[in-house]
């Protein structure tokens, strides 16, 4: 089969089976492979999340031996950071930006193909490197020299499968950029783009800053393995702390990739839900804007405890301190986005709300551990797990969960079952505590990271962790039948959905047309 | 104005990133396999190159019949150019990770080995005797000869020249793409020729200078900081170099067939960006490589 080159318009997929998955070039069906993936990987990455939980729940070796552990702890956040976050904001992005912004597709469709469908070979082989000589890399995500360098035959293959998976990353980052710049809308000036599409459009500018800078990085270690180069080899005239620098390089900005899509769909959430615009739009689009310019000059902050003159890490501290300006703007924009609102609670809402919350405790441990010297005594503890695992699950997960409830019935046609998400919910916000407030303590009580076996003083904060990521787990098994129901049927879903929301999304009928906008809508 | 939302062409299903993807699978299997010792890795790799080649043909030809079908208005046109100019800055963030860990070595790395600052410990208890010096092999004098020593390749020689080479291709370029709006069609055709031989002449002269290098000056991407730092750089420079002759080829074959219009060669414009970013690169490299 060639490409379909004819111009006039399908009404639906070009082709059926397979066949359209794997050549579709629209940005629906692409958004849905993308979520898809997403999910499936989330699910993988939480099984390996359980194995580390239930090795932690006695102190002791129990379960696994303490190379797994560490192969279980490294793949975990690849995994999770890689396959579950990241394609879950692009899907997102793939459903939603050419809907918010009235374009008839993303800007650049057979690329939006490829930059998905780069991502499942890259985990074939990823998730390949654990049934290899020596398993997986157990070094930590991080991949820090020279211990990463000691991985056996999977080596090369991470190092590959990153560089395939910073492909697609780069090219999905240039595909949503160019989307928004060039495909919007007459009439839809830049100050009235939604803020998921100023969160993206940020993002996207970071993705291409940082993810090159990450290719660079494993590429240096490649050579150092296999070519004798001496980047990270003292005896040389290299340093092994230059990777960690040139890694947290890449590392800052990804954790604002992470988080900044979520910034967004927050912000769409609240307002709708409060029935009441946003407080305070241009302020957050200059606040995301700075938070993505301090996020290049905050990376060795990652890095307190290696040795670094104390005019770094006082520029360090200082840098990181003030992305807590912006972020509280952020923060109390959407209090007061809800103040005097006419609140409802569905459950895209209730995740809001929590996330709000809980981000919000992630955040000001942060603020506590970009204290140096608070730092060296949280370094490499719970507390830093504690910390961006707040951050991450009721932050940017829930960001994810509550945008999916936001928008799947504009995708589904239906309305979701709203008891079982309210189920999802309260199940997944207490247990989420559970799992984690824990872990403060535990760190506070030094209780280092990334280790199989602890003190037996630490045993009950960690079964009760334990007990929590199980909750945790199976709640989100909840998530998965409300997704499969609500595809499958359910009630019917009306053209705005929701009460009077404000956006061209909620203009289109629900489930939205395969083409959508193929003559320009007025703004 | 054309630009309108009826006439942004959306295609409807293309094989050719699919192609792509499991090429790339491939190649990556390939290269890991025979990284790891395996025979039959080079092979692999190989075949994911061979796949990869047959996409880009395959893609790009299609791109370019729906240009001549006429299918891109310059709504289309814009979104090519933005896409590169993006596609542009990634290769350049890519560099500066390069550049970053030459400075990071230079100004930090090594002196600190030599017992500046924070490396006053460091260099009395680990590398006693170690002077901090640029351009260096480190305290334990990895590769070199047998005495751990080698040499650098002055700036005055081959890479003036090829500095040079590369900037006049930069101007020749400039004068080709004046002449593609003017509609000089030969002037088009000599420019873009000249572009590439001078491109070829240099890649010429970079690897007569790395034969050079490691018959003669004991300078090998094994010596240390320094050799690891200056082929990594130079190298990945090559390689683009390479990339943009190739590019510059494919071009001058579609100029001999009468493509590009003087107000519409996004082709034509998306490889000139491309060889000007591989000639800036090449002055930073100049500067901070071979002068400083």
């Amino acid at each position: 089969m060639s490409d379909t080159t004819h111009e006039e318009h399908h009404d639906g997929p070009h082709a059926s089976g397979m066949w359209r998955w794997l050549t579709t070039t629209n940005h629906k069906d692409i958004g849905t492979l993308y979520l898809v993936f997403s999910l499936i990987m989330f699910l993988v990455g939480g099984t390996m999340a359980l194995i580390i939980r239930t090795e932690l729940f006695q102190p002791g070796l129990q379960l696994v031996d303490p190379h797994f552990f560490n192969q279980m702890t490294t793949m975990h956040a690849l995994v999770m950071i890689f396959g579950a976050l990241m394609p879950a904001f692009v899907g997102l992005a793939n459903w939603q930006i050419p809907l918010m912004v009235g374009a008839p597709d993303m800007a650049l469709p057979r690329m939006n193909n490829w930059s998905f469908w780069i991502l499942p070979p890259a985990f074939l082989l990823l998730l390949g490197t654990l049934f290899m000589p020596g398993g997986a890399p157990a070094g930590g995500w991080t991949l820090y020299p020279p211990l990463i360098l000691q991985t056996g035959d999977a080596f090369p293959f991470v190092v590959f499968s990153l560089h395939m998976l910073g492909a697609s990353s780069i090219l999905g980052a240039i595909n949503i950029i160019v989307t928004i710049t060039n495909m919007r809308a007459p009439g839809m000036g830049f100050m009235k783009m939604p803020l998921f599409v100023w969160t993206w459009l940020i993002t996207a500018y970071l993705l291409i800053g940082a993810m090159p800078v990450l290719a660079g990085a494993i590429t240096m270690l490649l050579t150092d393995r296999y070519f004798d180069t001496s980047f990270f080899l003292a005896a040389g005239g290299g340093d092994p702390v230059m990777f960690q620098h040139i890694f947290w390089f890449f590392g800052h900005p990804e954790v604002y990739i992470l988080i900044l899509p979520a910034f967004g769909i927050i912000s769409q959430v609240i307002p709708t839900f409060s029935r009441k615009p946003l407080f305070g739009y241009v302020s957050m689009v200059i606040a995301t804007s700075a938070i993505a310019f301090l996020s290049y000059v905050v990376w060795a902050h990652h890095m307190f405890t290696v040795g670094m003159p104390a005019a770094g890490m006082l520029f360090f501290m200082i840098t990181t301190m003030f992305i807590a300006v912006p972020t509280g703007v952020k923060i109390f924009n959407w209090l007061a986005t809800m103040w005097r609102g006419s609140i409802s609670f569905e459950t895209p809402m209730l995740f809001a709300v929590a996330f709000v919350i809980l981000f919000t405790i992630g955040g000001f441990s942060g603020l506590m551990l970009a204290l140096v010297p608070a730092d060296i005594e949280y370094h490499d503890t719970y507390f830093v797990v504690a910390h961006f695992h707040y951050v991450l699950v009721p932050g940017a997960i829930f960001g994810v969960i509550a945008g999916v409830y936001y928008w799947l019935p504009k995708w589904t046609g239906h309305m979701y079952n709203e008891t079982l998400g309210k189920w999802h919910f309260w199940l997944s916000t207490i247990f989420v505590n559970i799992l984690f407030f824990p872990q403060h303590f535990l760190g506070l009580a030094s209780m280092p990271r990334r280790i199989p076996d602890y003190s037996v003083q630490f045993t009950e904060f960690n079964m009760i962790s334990t007990v929590g990521a199980f909750g945790f787990g199976l709640s989100q098994l909840l998530f998965v039948w409300m997704l499969v129901k609500c595809v499958k049927g359910g009630e019917k879903a009306s053209t705005e959905v929701w009460d009077d929301p404000e956006g061209l999304e909620w203009t289109v009928p629900s489930p939205a047309p395969y083409h959508t906008f193929e003559t320009a809508p007025k703004v | 104005m054309a630009d309108t939302k009826s006439d942004y062409f959306v295609p409807h299903g293309s094989p050719w990133p699919i192609v792509a993807s499991v090429s790339m699978f491939v190649m990556a299997l390939g290269g890991a396999l025979w990284l790891n010792g395996s025979d039959a890795g080079r092979t692999v790799l190989l075949l994911g190159l061979a796949g990869l080649t047959f996409m880009m043909f395959g893609w790009l030809g299609t791109v370019i019949r729906e240009n001549i079908a006429g299918l891109y208005s310059g709504w289309v046109d814009r979104s090519f150019r933005q896409g590169m100019a993006w596609f542009i800055f990634s290769e350049v963030m890519f560099f500066f990770g390069f550049f970053g860990a030459l400075f990071y070595a230079r100004v930090l790395a090594v002196p600190w080995l030599g017992g500046d600052g924070i490396g006053e410990a460091t260099n009395s208890l680990l590398w006693s005797g170690f002077e901090s010096e640029w351009p260096t092999n480190g305290p334990g004098e990895i590769g070199g000869d047998a005495e751990g020593g080698f040499q650098t390749i002055g700036w005055s020689g081959l890479p003036l020249l090829n500095t040079a080479l590369l900037l006049t291709s930069s101007v020749t370029i400039t004068i080709a793409h004046h002449a593609l709006k003017n509609n000089n069609r030969r002037l088009l055709n000599i420019g873009t020729l000249l572009t590439i031989v001078l491109g070829a002449v240099f890649l010429y002269v970079q690897a007569f200078e790395y034969v050079h290098a490691y018959q003669d000056l004991d300078l090998r991407l094994s010596t240390g900081i320094y050799g690891s730092t200056f082929f990594m750089l130079t190298g990945f420079h090559g390689a683009h170099v390479t990339l943009g002759v190739i590019m510059l080829v494919v071009t001058y074959i579609r100029i001999l067939r009468g493509h590009f219009t003087p107000n519409e060669h996004f082709g034509f414009q998306a490889v000139s960006w491309y060889w000007h970013f591989v000639d800036v690169v090449w002055v930073c490299l100049f500067i901070f490589v071979y002068v400083l």
